[in-house]
């Protein structure tokens, strides 16, 4: 395929050039691609790193980066382990290739834990041939020499020489097998754990062209693409011939709906709609409000929030549908309990949002299409492509560019698949963006739900009996995507009568994993109503919790069960505890703190927040503070603080002020005036501290978000007396202060 | 219809519907794609700009009512992003997925040009109208103090006629 020329930040696939020792691209692309399955271990150090023979060294990021810090951070794990100065280091970002890297994919706060070995081992492994190839050059034994700043030095011999004039020997040398290589001692690493700057950084605030919606190939078009209001809804008719004749618009079709379902995800893949092509953006925007379209809206155009609110309330009432666990019997404990307290708390549906909307570059000729995109599972897109275009995934080459925020929004590949299906069709490159608007409105929500909840403590205030009726979205046994509760969801285990049940109803919209999927809505409900319980017990919310989670800690010697570790929790709590002075500070009449934390994605948070509450429902989150457990090391300080932080505030905006609900099929929030984030003015002060345990290192991107929903509103309730129990708090008559 | 419009020192002519807003000109036409865009409706700050100094939403500018005022993006704010305000954010590390920070330091540097040492109050009003959906507001605070202890006397002016040299 003839490669379109590209802007020289989009360079990425086409590194050559003399004195290049490590090469990137060893095998032909149409090769490299598309064989399927993960590369085996371990990684190849020619994959990852190229030293010129000037000494400079560049070090390929394989992972997408959506914000996370990924780009900076691989890297810096093979500088680390290669020995060479961080300053020297040039990054590059890999392109798609399932047959070079292992997972090349931006969720469920992995790439911490799948990469902090392997990239460590791509360095180590560069490092190693480097010592080889001085050995052999000065024929000296390997033992005698050590490396530093991308130099092989042989003290004996008062010898040096840098890794860039050892080129050449090492491209004659093969991979060292990976039980032979040395890896650093922690205690001399110069990169890991240290703070460094992002490595995108100055071309951020430079303005660079660094996003999918700053991607230019020539002879592009810009595109536009209409789809029904209500999901899955078909073209009837459209006045097509009108908006070809508006000014800058060249193209303008219909699209049907390719039968294409993804089998892992439940991602239905690309909606029908109308493309239409222009000039620049705005032409194709402002063609398509003259648009005039009559929709077959097909089945799902009775979708209500309405009505699904009113059906939850009348499951709630009812026997549930079905047992998800039954532990013990909770509804004898129930019958026996000193305290009972019954409550139903309720989440909406939110949308992802982030900031840059969806879009993606794509050109197709010959039979085989170029993609730029920011997705954050690359792989699957790929999938879908192929078979929506109806050739095979060696066919699609995918080029990966930042993305303006992820948040899971680009797990799901729809709007990859419509700029590929709209660039084959339109025989000329195009890039399509979407409207604020498209995006609010064609997410994938994150699902909303009720919870009945009842629980019960003892005389001495132990909790002994916890029944939960779930409700959520679904057909039958199925849940919808990221809208089911799992068997173990706490606090089972760790009280001795825990029943869970489910009851499910069919939804209009499709739905998706939002930063700390499930969690995001969990955390709220379980930390909110085990502070009931605390208050139902007269028992201080911090203790109460150390009590619960000392019930289900097994016995020493016993073998630890799945899931969290009771014991790595208690620490971040009380590390918490102890830097916010709960218990310790005397705080004024209206003002309180709340405490929470939550498990998930292997990764432990405990979060205090101290609240101001007025008379008139005015909040103001005086300051948070966060303790977390993420393993033995953090990689990156500075981009771990920050993304912290950010949890903190996204998980605050998110509680306040966002819903999204659906009437006659369509949902009713198009925009930030009727979905609010959080503005800087309402951020508090948030300290960050983490507890650096002996487990290996995990993500927290995820896991630092769910605990601050329901710490806020614990400390709500302290503060006031009023216990939320339903979001977003706006519908209660909240407001920030 | 054809517009003369003066960004970042340069004249530009450019064809565009009158209600053609300023942010699709400056991206779509003169190939400027750092100013971003977000929302389209003015409540998210990411397609902020500099008109005569002063911060605006590129996104409901329509560029018929520009005229031969000074329009400043984010590539014209300094030759080689040393304004106070870009060094700033490097030292902070301030951005997590960096969509905003364009709006974000252009807001800040039009605030630091009128208010060299900006009080927290200050920042509150200069900065309420830029969205973070990574929420890196407490480093985007704590940049704008360090870039005005960085250079006080940094303006939206002398950047200007910096990016003319």
């Amino acid at each position: 395929m003839k490669r379109i020329d590209r802007r020289s930040f989009l360079k990425a696939s086409a590194i050559a050039g003399g004195g290049v020792m490590l090469t990137l691209h060893g095998a032909p692309k149409a090769l490299a691609q598309g064989r399927g399955g993960a590369p085996a271990a371990p990684p190849d150090p020619h994959n990852y790193i190229r030293v010129a023979a000037d000494g400079t060294v560049t070090i390929l990021a394989k992972n997408p980066e959506v914000g996370q810090g990924i780009r900076t951070m691989l890297p810096m794990l093979i500088a680390e382990e290669l020995d060479v100065d961080w300053k020297s280091v040039k990054i590059e970002q890999a392109d798609f290739d399932d047959t070079k890297y292992a997972a090349q994919s931006a969720g469920g706060s992995t790439g911490t834990p799948i990469n902090f070995m392997p990239m460590r081992q791509a360095g180590a492994g560069g490092r190693a041939l480097f010592l080889k190839a001085a050995a052999q050059t000065w024929n000296v034994p390997e033992s005698e020499l050590t490396t530093a700043s991308g130099r092989v030095m042989h003290q004996a011999s008062n010898r040096s020489v840098g890794y860039g004039e050892l080129t050449a020997k090492v491209a004659t040398l093969p991979m060292i097998p990976v039980g032979d290589l040395k890896l650093k001692d922690p205690k001399d690493f110069k990169i890991i754990g240290h703070s460094v700057v992002g490595s995108d950084v100055k071309n951020i605030v430079t303005g660079k062209p660094l996003f999918a919606i700053d991607v230019v190939v020539p002879g592009m078009l810009f595109a536009v693409y209409e789809k029904c209001g209500v999901f899955g809804g078909k073209v009837s008719s459209a006045n097509l011939d009108e908006i070809k004749a508006l000014p800058g618009v060249k193209q303008a079709f219909v699209i049907d709906r390719p039968p294409v379902t993804d089998a892992i995800i439940g991602d239905p893949g690309m909606e029908t709609g109308i493309a239409i092509l222009a000039e620049t953006w705005w032409h194709a925007q402002s063609a398509r409000k003259k648009l005039k379209v009559t929709w077959d809206e097909g089945p799902r155009a009775s979708g209500s929030s309405t009505a699904y609110a009113k059906r939850a309330a009348e499951m709630a009432n009812s026997a549930p549908q079905r047992t998800i666990r039954a532990d013990g019997d909770a509804e004898g404990s129930l019958k026996g309990a000193a305290k009972v307290v019954t409550a139903l708390y309720s989440y909406p549906m939110i949308s992802h949002v982030p900031l840059e909307p969806q879009g993606a570059t794509a050109s197709f000729k010959d039979g085989k299409v170029e993609i730029w995109t920011n997705s954050q599972q690359p792989g699957g897109g790929r999938r879908m492509v192929a078979q929506t275009l109806g050739i095979t995934p060696n066919d699609v080459t995918l080029h990966m560019v930042r993305g303006g925020g992820g948040f899971g929004r680009r797990l799901t590949n729809d709007y990859m698949i419509e700029a590929a299906v709209i660039a084959k069709q339109a025989g000329v490159p195009v890039k399509l963006l979407w409207s604020r608007e498209d995006d609010m409105t064609h997410d994938y929500y994150r699902p909303g739900g009720w919870q009945n909840l009842t629980a019960g403590v003892d005389a001495s205030g132990n909790l002994v009996a916890w029944k939960n009726h779930f409700i959520s979205y679904g057909d039958g046994e199925r849940f919808v995507n990221a809208g089911a509760m799992g068997p173990t969801e706490f606090p089972q285990r760790f009280v001795p009568n825990y029943a869970l049940h489910a009851s499910v109803q069919p939804l209009a919209v499709r739905t998706g994993a939002l930063r700390a999927p499930s969690s995001n809505a969990f955390a709220f409900v379980i930390q909110s109503f085990i502070d009931e319980m605390a208050h139902a017990a007269g028992k201080d919310p911090v203790q109460f919790r150390l009590a619960l989670l000392e019930a289900g800690t097994p016995a020493p010697g016993a073998a630890p069960p799945p899931g969290m570790n009771a014991d790595r929790m208690k620490g971040v709590v009380k590390l918490v505890a102890e830097k916010s002075g709960w218990g310790k500070r005397t705080l004024p009449k209206g003002t309180a703190m709340g405490i929470a934390f939550h498990f998930s994605h292997a990764g432990y948070f405990a979060e205090v927040a101290e609240v101001r509450v007025d008379a008139a429902k005015k909040v103001k989150v005086n300051k948070v503070w966060v303790a977390g457990d993420v393993g033995h090391t953090i990689v990156n300080p500075s981009a771990a603080d920050n993304m912290v932080q950010g949890a903190v505030v996204d998980g605050m905006g998110a509680m306040m002020a966002q819903k999204i609900t659906i009437e006659n099929g369509r949902v009713q929030q198009t925009n930030f005036d009727k979905h609010n984030l959080l503005r800087l003015t309402k951020a508090p002060e948030i300290e960050v501290h983490f507890l650096k345990s002996t487990f290996p290192p995990t993500g927290l991107g995820e896991p630092s978000m769910p605990p601050i929903l329901p710490a806020v509103a614990n400390a709500i309730f302290s503060a006031s007396g009023i216990r939320v129990r339903s979001l977003p708090l706006s519908d209660s008559g909240f407001t920030w202060a | 219809m054809v517009y003369k419009l003066n960004v970042n020192g340069k004249t530009a002519t450019v064809d565009a519907p009158a209600d053609m807003p300023l942010l699709w000109v400056i991206r779509d036409m003169l190939n400027l794609p750092g100013t971003k865009y977000g929302c389209g409706i003015a409540q998210c700050g990411a397609c902020t700009v500099q008109i005569a100094g002063v911060a605006a939403r590129s996104c409901m500018t329509p560029v018929s009512s520009v005229g031969s005022r000074p329009v400043t993006t984010i590539e014209g704010l300094s030759l080689d992003g040393n304004h106070p305000v870009q060094v700033a954010w490097q030292e902070i590390d301030v951005p997590q997925c960096g969509y905003c920070q364009a709006g974000q330091i252009m807001s800040a540097a039009a605030l630091l040009a009128k208010t060299p040492r900006p009080t927290d109050k200050d920042i509150d009003a200069a900065m309420d109208g830029n969205l973070c959906r990574c929420g890196t507001y407490p480093r985007i605070r704590a940049a704008i103090h360090k870039a005005a202890e960085l250079g006080s006397s940094a303006s939206a002016g002398r950047s200007q006629t910096a990016s003319k040299e």
